[in-house]
């Protein structure tokens, strides 16, 4: 018997952002645009493949059918999946990957730090390991962010044109519903638009650096948390399915 | 490419107390990103516990031609090794 608990939602939801970014800037493995980033962009890919795989385990465990972390990543539909739009946003060229993986960066350096004093054990003792991975991500994404800003002609207006694109969508992970109410009632995670104000003083500071302008606020792109995506999310999953849709089971 | 992003050579210290020692090199904007290019590059596997990187144009070489002045007359200066000299059995471990 089981049963879709918060927790359960909230862990899917976190797992699911994990792995389809990872999956986004895996694409780029051996398509970045210099050696150094094809190295840097799939470790870091890597990183986030794993905490993914820590939070499915757990997810697994919670739902109680007797899944495992591959069922849950790879054999649900696309409306199964809880993850944020920004997450499944494409690598239309070097700056979207830097400004998409900035603002995620950011938001789950703050959530991570904040899961390591998690009432959930487990999940506390996945925080403390992926917070350190996360701060990597974010000094690695803001440099080169500051750089593209505060480069060429061409880096800076592409880097701005990003920023304006993807910008929308960053709202998404701070709205909080039911479930994320819960989760803060019970002491498990903070509730996502507590963590807004940090984020957005954390990222003007960035974007002054890399002499950006922040667009004015808009209508904030969502869905995601509930399995509604983009046209994008299906093309994902058709990659990242593929091999246990073709080979159920198969395993290396 | 390199116009942006000149070539910066890497030092890695694998443990405490060894020297950091040449392994390669990155090209990078600044000395920050070669640190970081340097860190995504070669500690991949736990290599490291501390890395230097310097810009390659900084690093002043020996000419290759001139080896015979410089490392040729150490070629016939055996007794600089300490295996050349017979220590007397009285002496012990040294």
């Amino acid at each position: 018997m089981s049963t879709v608990t918060p927790l359960y939602t909230f862990v899917l939801r976190l797992a699911d952002d994990h792995l389809i970014l990872g999956q986004r800037v895996s694409e780029l493995c051996g398509h970045a645009p210099m050696l150094e980033e094809d190295m840097a962009l799939p470790n870091i890919g890597l990183d986030l493949l794993g905490q993914a795989r820590a939070l499915y385990t757990y997810a697994a465990e919670l739902q109680g059918l007797g899944k495992s972390e591959d069922d849950l990543a790879f054999c649900r539909q696309e409306r199964d999946y809880l993850n944020a739009l920004l997450v499944e946003r494409p690598n239309l060229d070097f700056a979207h990957t830097i400004v998409r993986h900035l603002l995620h960066a950011l938001f789950a350096q703050q959530l991570w730090q904040c899961l390591q004093g998690s009432s959930d054990a487990t999940l506390a003792a996945i925080a403390g390991k992926a917070s350190k991975e996360t701060a990597y991500h974010v000094r690695h994404t803001s440099e080169w962010l500051i750089r593209l800003g505060d480069g060429t002609d061409e880096s800076h207006e592409r880097a701005q044109e990003a920023l304006d694109i993807l910008m929308p969508y960053a709202k998404e992970l701070f709205e909080d519903d039911a479930t994320t109410q819960a989760m803060s009632d019970a002491g498990v995670a903070p509730l996502p638009s507590s963590l807004f104000e940090a984020w957005s003083q954390r990222l003007d500071e960035i974007l002054a650096m890399a002499t950006l302008s922040r667009p004015e606020a808009s209508l904030g792109l969502s869905g995601g948390r509930d399995g509604r995506h983009t046209e994008e999310m299906g093309h994902v999953l058709a990659e990242l399915q593929y091999m246990q849709r073709a080979y159920p089971g198969l395993t290396w | 490419m390199t116009q942006h992003t000149p070539l910066w050579e890497v030092f890695i210290r694998p443990r405490n107390g060894l020297s950091h020692r040449h392994c390669g090199s990155v090209h990078a904007a600044d000395a920050s990103l070669a640190l970081q290019a340097a860190r995504d590059v070669y500690t991949r596997r736990g290599e490291g516990l501390s890395i230097w990187v310097v810009p390659s144009a900084d690093i002043v070489a020996s000419d290759p031609q001139d080896k015979d002045e410089l490392f040729a007359p150490a070629e016939d200066k055996v007794y600089r090794h300490p295996t050349f000299y017979e220590v007397p059995e009285e002496v012990g471990h040294m």
